[in-house]
């Protein structure tokens, strides 16, 4: 696995085809009900959830990349598997936050970027997507408090 | 019930023990047992071993009709409305609803394997454990109404002393709030102590009609007045477990899965909040028992610790809340957990709690949600 993630260093997403690769401006990628307009994350196929809506057809959007601080926590003890800690000794714990995309009206949990602890952040705060590895390599999406 | 704890035994000897204490507590003979409820966890790839007829095979097959229910922790609700149908509906006269289970140590994590397309996966993928989802809506709670730490500590400190003279409890342990201040973080703003712990535990009940009930000389039996297994509506306002994000309100209005449960059983039971005198809510942890008072409509929305400071919700005061110690001196045993609940009330209602009885108890509720939108809030009363 290492040969492999030192051809890739950081481009290897941990779930393929949920956000797009764009390290400048990257997006996560949902579906959104093209009868109701309801959006999705992750993707959905087949049927519209919404119980008011027969809706099959979906396109894939990119969600909106900014949204406001619901709420936050961390994980101060390292998670059991599969989240994946190569060097067991290594863990050090990480922020996560609940975002709230206004467009979508909908909350999207992810991790936020390393070196910033529950301390720098309040509910109502700007946030932004980027993409950052982790402890294995994988890329994934984490938010980080916007410029 | 089968004292809650790790015995480090097989699941099936805990709900024999609670059945037999059930039985022999009825006076009903487990030969007259006409239906066996059983409320299941997966364990090996099936749930439970079949859960339902394992606890009918151990008490001595008999040829009851037997039902077995998959609901995650709401699972024992769902087993006990199982059993009130077939009571309501005529089909049969007396029931035996039981829940067993066995918990590894540490963390409740998903099974082996590569699964994207499963959310408990994903969620375990990224680093979000259960305690993160707490967490989310404890420091909510701190952003929203101005909660304190010192607030979340009290429920502890609360439960534990309602659990303390408990003997099905696991943990029988006065706190205090140095003591939750100086347990791990695991969580921010959660501590161990503010964490409910895993166990072993067993919990089970007889149910029958009122003719059954007088038949047996036990017509004044507390009576369930009903039993609440809704889902959430769509869209659901918050993320729950073990989604990575909510439903879109884009299309229609967000709504609370929480304040939903409680509804539909004030409606079935023809109550209000203003009549509940003793409530038994799913304290995984300690700021989720604020949440629940309020979706309980025990006291308006952001006012629960409130309701704490002021002594409320402890035995003695106006409603006390988890008088059996909840989760917190409990632990979670998934399939368990619900009936626990409904037969604390029971106890309660019958004056029978001891140390811990509510006084004038007439009218109780329970509030408990399973895993994958399976909802749980059953009311009893005298």
């Amino acid at each position: 696995m290492s040969a492999v993630l030192a051809e890739q260093p950081t481009r290897v997403p941990v779930l393929e085809g949920w956000f797009t690769l764009d390290e400048q401006r990257p997006h996560l990628l949902g579906s959104r009900c093209t009868t109701c307009g309801t959006y999705y994350f992750p993707k959905l196929k087949g049927f519209c959830r919404n119980p008011g809506c027969n809706g099959e057809g979906f396109e894939e959007v990119p969600l909106s990349r900014t949204g406001k601080l619901w709420s936050f926590t961390n994980a101060a003890y390292q998670p059991p598997e599969p989240y994946v800690q190569v060097d067991k000794e290594a863990f050090v714990p990480f922020t996560i936050a609940a975002v709230e995309l206004e467009k979508e009206k909908m909350i999207v949990l992810g991790q936020v970027v390393t070196g910033t602890g529950v301390e720098a952040l309040r509910a109502g705060l700007e946030m932004e997507l980027v993409l950052e590895p982790l402890a294995d390599g994988k890329l994934t999406w984490k938010w980080k408090v916007a410029a | 019930m089968h004292p809650w704890g790790k015995w480090g035994r097989n699941f099936v000897e805990y709900g024999v023990k609670a059945a037999r204490d059930a039985l022999a507590d009825s006076g009903v003979n487990w030969r007259d047992v006409q239906f066996v409820s059983g409320a299941a966890t997966i364990r090996n790839g099936y749930p439970g071993q079949v859960a339902g007829a394992t606890f009918a095979q151990a008490l001595g097959w008999q040829g009851a009709q037997v039902n077995t229910s998959y609901a995650a922790c709401a699972s024992g609700s769902q087993a006990l409305a199982a059993a009130r149908s077939k009571i309501l509906s005529g089909e049969c006269e007396v029931a035996l609803v039981i829940g067993a289970d066995t918990t590894p140590k540490g963390f409740l994590k998903p099974q082996p394997g590569d699964r994207p397309d499963d959310p408990d996966w994903v969620r375990f993928r990224l680093g979000i454990t259960n305690p993160t989802y707490f967490a989310l809506y404890a420091r909510r709670r701190i952003e929203m109404y101005g909660d304190t730490l010192e607030d979340f500590a009290q429920v502890k400190i609360k439960n534990a002393q309602h659990g303390l003279s408990n003997l099905n409890a696991r943990y029988r342990k006065a706190f205090s709030a140095a003591d939750v201040a100086a347990s791990p973080m695991v969580a921010d703003p959660l501590r161990l102590m503010d964490i409910c712990a895993t166990s072993d535990g067993a919990a089970a009940i007889i149910v029958s009609s009122l003719d059954y009930a007088r038949k047996i000389g036990r017509a004044k039996a507390p009576r369930i007045a009903a039993i609440s297994t809704v889902t959430p509506s769509f869209a659901s306002a918050l993320v729950e477990m073990p989604d990575i994000a909510t439903d879109s309100a884009v299309a229609v209005p967000a709504q609370s899965f929480r304040a939903a449960l409680p509804k539909k059983a004030y409606e079935e039971a023809g109550i209000g909040p203003e009549d509940v005198s003793v409530a038994e809510v799913y304290d995984l942890s300690t700021a989720l028992e604020l949440d629940w008072i309020e979706d309980l409509q025990l006291c308006a929305r952001g006012d629960a610790a409130r309701l704490l400071r002021e002594g409320v919700t402890r035995v003695g005061g106006r409603l006390p809340v988890n008088p059996s110690g909840g989760l917190a001196c409990f632990g979670e045993a998934v399939p368990a957990q619900a009936l626990a609940q409904v037969c604390e009330l029971t106890w309660q209602l019958r004056g029978q709690a001891g140390e811990r009885q509510v006084a004038h108890a007439k009218v109780g509720i329970t509030a408990n949600q399973g895993l994958f939108g399976h909802g749980s809030s059953v009311i009893v009363k005298n």
